[in-house]
């Protein structure tokens, strides 16, 4: 008996799943959206020329928009944000954590159609991570050399400890290997496998027109069978926004990503229900507002004077009126969307003018009769709307507690030179990125010691031996617990001193047409391989 | 082959001008803060001190600037315009890639704010202050008050939003794989907008240029003189009074050639579409010097190519010139 009713309820079964099937193709669209469909075209944003696709060699989010697709990282993140086998299929640590072993995967081959081997990790790791790769020629600065017993087996031997879980963390962004064959006995820099590359991914290269499109079509021969779903992918390369925005409106485009568009028409997609607007698949990317102090400044090397400049500005209504909710209050250098190092109850400082007065004053520097206590030069990155908009925010929540500001803008290029050469500035403010692992691209922005002129690092003539003990220590640290607790340590102790201040938290935006499937599926999916990704038609 | 030598004079006389607005040019970027490695760094979001010195190296930068400028110099005599640092190849083919698609919205551009500004010129000054007068007197007006951009935007809004007509940007169907007459057809749908967002604002001035300019020639004794011996009033239009009232616009022509290679930066960024304007933006951002360079000194060349042509018109229009 209790058989026969299984029997039974799995044909009513099966006939409800055929009957739901012949309902889905008679009304195209109705679930559709859940099941990945084979071929297509996805037309991608690319807001800025890159001068090379070689992710192995630049470590920007403009070249993995692209190269990921054809390139692929020994390890990616998976869904939920934990390490992806790639090209590596297994990884171990011993004990000391000087040496780390790699299982490649097996029967990858190269778009040419050589094999990717152990002597491919091996070329990459030492000829271009170490000596050119930015952020990873100083996360590989102790690899002494990268062993290669067999060839799906690469071993990275560390003159210092270097932590499994920092490197898998790190990897996704600054893991991508290149052939050997292609490059080997070249000028890495000048190899004219740099525009038009050869990779392990899902898609090969075929066109790069220079300020027109990129093409890549189906890799028929990828490691993953059946995958990927999408014949081609192309980037239309539109620098101006407002064009960009018409051309996502016109159909012509099926996703902008990194928040290329301008913030009006991001709201505006929000309303749209062609367009799906969201912050989802960039957890693995934060970025935070800033307000860099000079600390050369006699008035800004008073903490108290920091600690008012804070309490001055009101971070949440900027958020909700500026940036139409796409960003909220920052909290430390690590943000939210980090839950492995992410710190609860680090010092913060509330939205209070009075406060922020009183400090003035107690600092010494009182209200002139002109209702002014003093001036400062404020100078901000030309990196976005959101940008420009928070430095007149700045410049007007200063005045009102006697602050005088003045804005100086410049370009990429005047910006870099004026706030981190030649020390030419009050205030600064741009963006931080977070990418996975604050050892990666946050410390940075601490520790003392960086030379003259490197971007994005301490410039502010700011110093302190116990912060920057911490991250060392955090930096070699082996156990994940006690790294996670060093770095609430850090962030308790550069919110206390406020060197610098990470005033707003926010995430990229991704505009995607309705119509695909699979995306923002990865905590850093514009950047990643894209395999999965289909398009209903 | 008089011609020739003409041209060959005009190019030799217009030496010293080249010269020194490339100098000129180099040494005020050299006033710009930051140089491209800058740009480069801004763009990959970080780099050590190491890898910029090393980059520095290989873009040549790390030499005094007098030595970059005779380097330079040294080049350009040979012809040779140098290396693109954006692009990682000579400047003369970056260029060359580009060069179509800016000739073709400047030519069809062009041609479109003559011919249609001259025919409107002519109705208007016909019709003098009558309706169709102040209809394109008045369009004329709104044509040049509106900035390019807005007509650009507005534009893609209607036409390739709203009606879905027309594509809102770039160049061509990417990866349609069109020969032959089907990429003619393909081609010229994309540079529609572009067009005519470039051509209105000269089309504004040409008409006016051209309604004042019939005016005036009409009311010379010349014109009496025709119409006296019965010539036929369309006669008097074409043969008499268009000649005489053409030179005006002809000479704006020559003036506005480099103008509108100016205007077409705010075009092709609108339309995305792969120009000179923009890669002259892109190289002033990203600090290459020597695609900027060579985007000045062919641009500069076309300018005198325009105007030697204008001149041949001239002597073609009025043999008192020649």
């Amino acid at each position: 008996m209790p058989d026969r009713t299984r029997v039974c309820i799995t044909r009513r079964l099966i006939r409800l799943f055929l009957g739901s099937l012949a309902l889905c193709a008679t009304m195209p669209g109705a679930l559709s959206a859940a099941e990945p469909q084979r071929g297509g075209v996805v037309n991608v944003l690319m807001n800025s020329e890159q001068r090379i696709l070689n992710p192995a060699l630049r470590a920007s989010t403009g070249v993995y928009l692209v190269a990921a697709k054809i390139m692929e990282p020994l390890v990616d993140l998976d869904t939920t944000g934990k390490p992806e086998a790639m090209l590596a299929t297994s990884w171990s640590t011993t004990p000391d954590g000087k040496t780390i072993t790699f299982k490649l995967r097996q029967g990858v081959t190269w778009h040419d159609g050589k094999p990717f081997t152990s002597a491919d990790v091996q070329f990459t790791a030492m000829q271009m991570w170490k000596k050119h790769l930015n952020y990873g020629s100083t996360l590989q600065r102790y690899l002494d050399a990268v062993d290669t017993p067999d060839a799906h087996t690469a071993v990275f031997r560390y003159s210092r400890p270097m932590p499994l879980d920092l490197l898998l963390r790190a990897l996704p962004d600054l893991g991508y290997i290149a052939p050997r064959h292609v490059f080997d006995g070249t000028d890495v820099l000048t190899n004219p496998a740099n525009t038009a590359p050869i990779g392990t991914g899902p898609f090969k290269f075929v066109q790069y027109e220079r300020g027109q499109f990129i093409i890549a079509e189906r890799n028929p021969n990828y490691w993953r069978k059946g995958l990927p779903y999408l014949d081609r992918v192309v980037w239309r390369i539109i620098t101006d926004k407002s064009a960009a925005s018409a051309a996502i409106e016109a159909g012509q485009l099926h996703v902008s990503l990194y928040s290329s568009l301008p913030l009006a028409d991001l709201d505006r997609f929000k309303r749209d229900a062609r367009f799906e607007v969201t912050t989802r698949g960039n957890e693995g990317n934060g970025v935070n507002n800033t307000i860099e102090f000079n600390h050369r400044r006699k008035e800004l090397a008073d903490l108290n004077v920091r600690r008012a400049i804070a309490h001055a500005i009101d971070v949440d209504f900027f958020c909700k009126n500026f940036l139409y909710g796409f960003g909220k209050r920052g909290t430390g250098p690590i943000p939210t969307s980090s839950p492995e190092f992410y710190p609860q109850g680090t010092p913060q400082y509330a939205f209070d003018q009075a406060k922020a007065e009183a400090l003035l004053d107690a600092a010494g520097y009182k209200k002139g009769t002109d209702g002014k206590r003093f001036a400062l030069r404020l100078v901000p990155a030309p990196w976005g709307e959101d940008v420009s908009l928070w430095s007149t925010f700045i410049q007007q929540s200063l005045g009102a507690v006697g602050i005088d500001v003045e804005i100086v803008r410049y370009d990429a290029a005047g910006f870099l030179s004026n706030v981190y050469k030649e020390w030419n500035f009050d205030l600064a403010t741009g963006w931080h990125q977070y990418r996975n692992d604050p050892a990666v691209s946050t410390t940075v922005w601490y520790r003392s010691g960086s030379p003259k002129g490197s971007p994005w690092t301490n410039q502010w003539g700011w110093q302190s031996a116990a912060i920057d003990k911490i991250i060392d220590d955090a930096a070699s640290e082996l156990n994940p617990a006690k790294r996670k607790a060093l770095y609430a340590e850090f962030v308790k102790a550069v919110n206390t001193e406020l060197p610098i201040w990470m005033a707003i938290e926010r995430q990229f935006v991704t505009v995607a047409s309705k119509s695909l499937v699979n995306h923002s599926n990865t905590p850093r999916w514009p950047s990643s391989h894209w395999a999965d990704l289909s398009i209903t038609r | 082959m008089r011609v020739l030598a003409l041209a060959g004079r005009r190019l030799l006389s217009s030496l010293p001008t080249l010269l020194i607005i490339l100098v000129g040019l180099f040494l005020l970027l050299q006033l710009a803060p930051g140089d491209t490695v800058d740009a480069l760094v801004a763009q990959m979001g970080g780099g050590d001190q190491k890898l910029t010195e090393e980059l520095r190296r290989f873009y040549g930068l790390d030499a005094p600037v007098a030595v970059q400028l005779s380097r330079y110099l040294w080049r350009l005599v040979q012809f040779d315009l140098g290396h693109s640092a954006i692009y990682g190849k000579p400047v003369a083919s970056v260029i060359l890639e580009r060069l179509p698609a800016t000739l073709l919205l400047m030519g069809s551009a062009l041609s479109l704010a003559f011919f249609a500004g001259i025919v409107l010129g002519i109705l208007a000054a016909r019709k003098v202050n009558q309706w169709p007068d102040t209809l394109i007197s008045t369009l004329g007006l709104v044509f040049y008050a509106t900035p390019s951009f807005w007509f650009g935007l507005m534009g893609i809004v209607v036409f390739a939003i709203k009606l879905a007509w027309l594509p809102p940007g770039g160049f061509e169907t990417v990866g349609a794989g069109y020969v032959g007459l089907a990429r003619v057809l393909d081609i010229a749908r994309y540079l529609v907008l572009p067009t005519l967002t470039l051509a209105l604002i000269f089309l504004a001035i040409y008409l006016r240029i051209m309604r004042a300019s019939m005016l005036e020639v009409l009311t010379l004794d010349f014109v009496r003189t025709a119409r006296a011996k019965g010539v036929a009033e369309q006669a008097v239009i074409v043969r008499h009074v268009l000649r005489n009232a053409l030179l005006p616009v002809v000479t704006l022509i020559g003036l506005q050639a480099g103008t509108m290679l100016g205007g077409s930066v705010v075009v092709e960024s609108v339309f995305a579409l792969p120009g000179l304007g923009r890669l002259a933006y892109e190289s002033v951002v990203q600090r290459d010097l020597n695609t900027l360079l060579g985007i000045v000194f062919v641009s500069a060349l076309l300018v005198i190519a325009v105007n030697f042509i204008v001149d041949l018109l001239y002597a073609r229009l009025d043999p008192r010139i020649a």
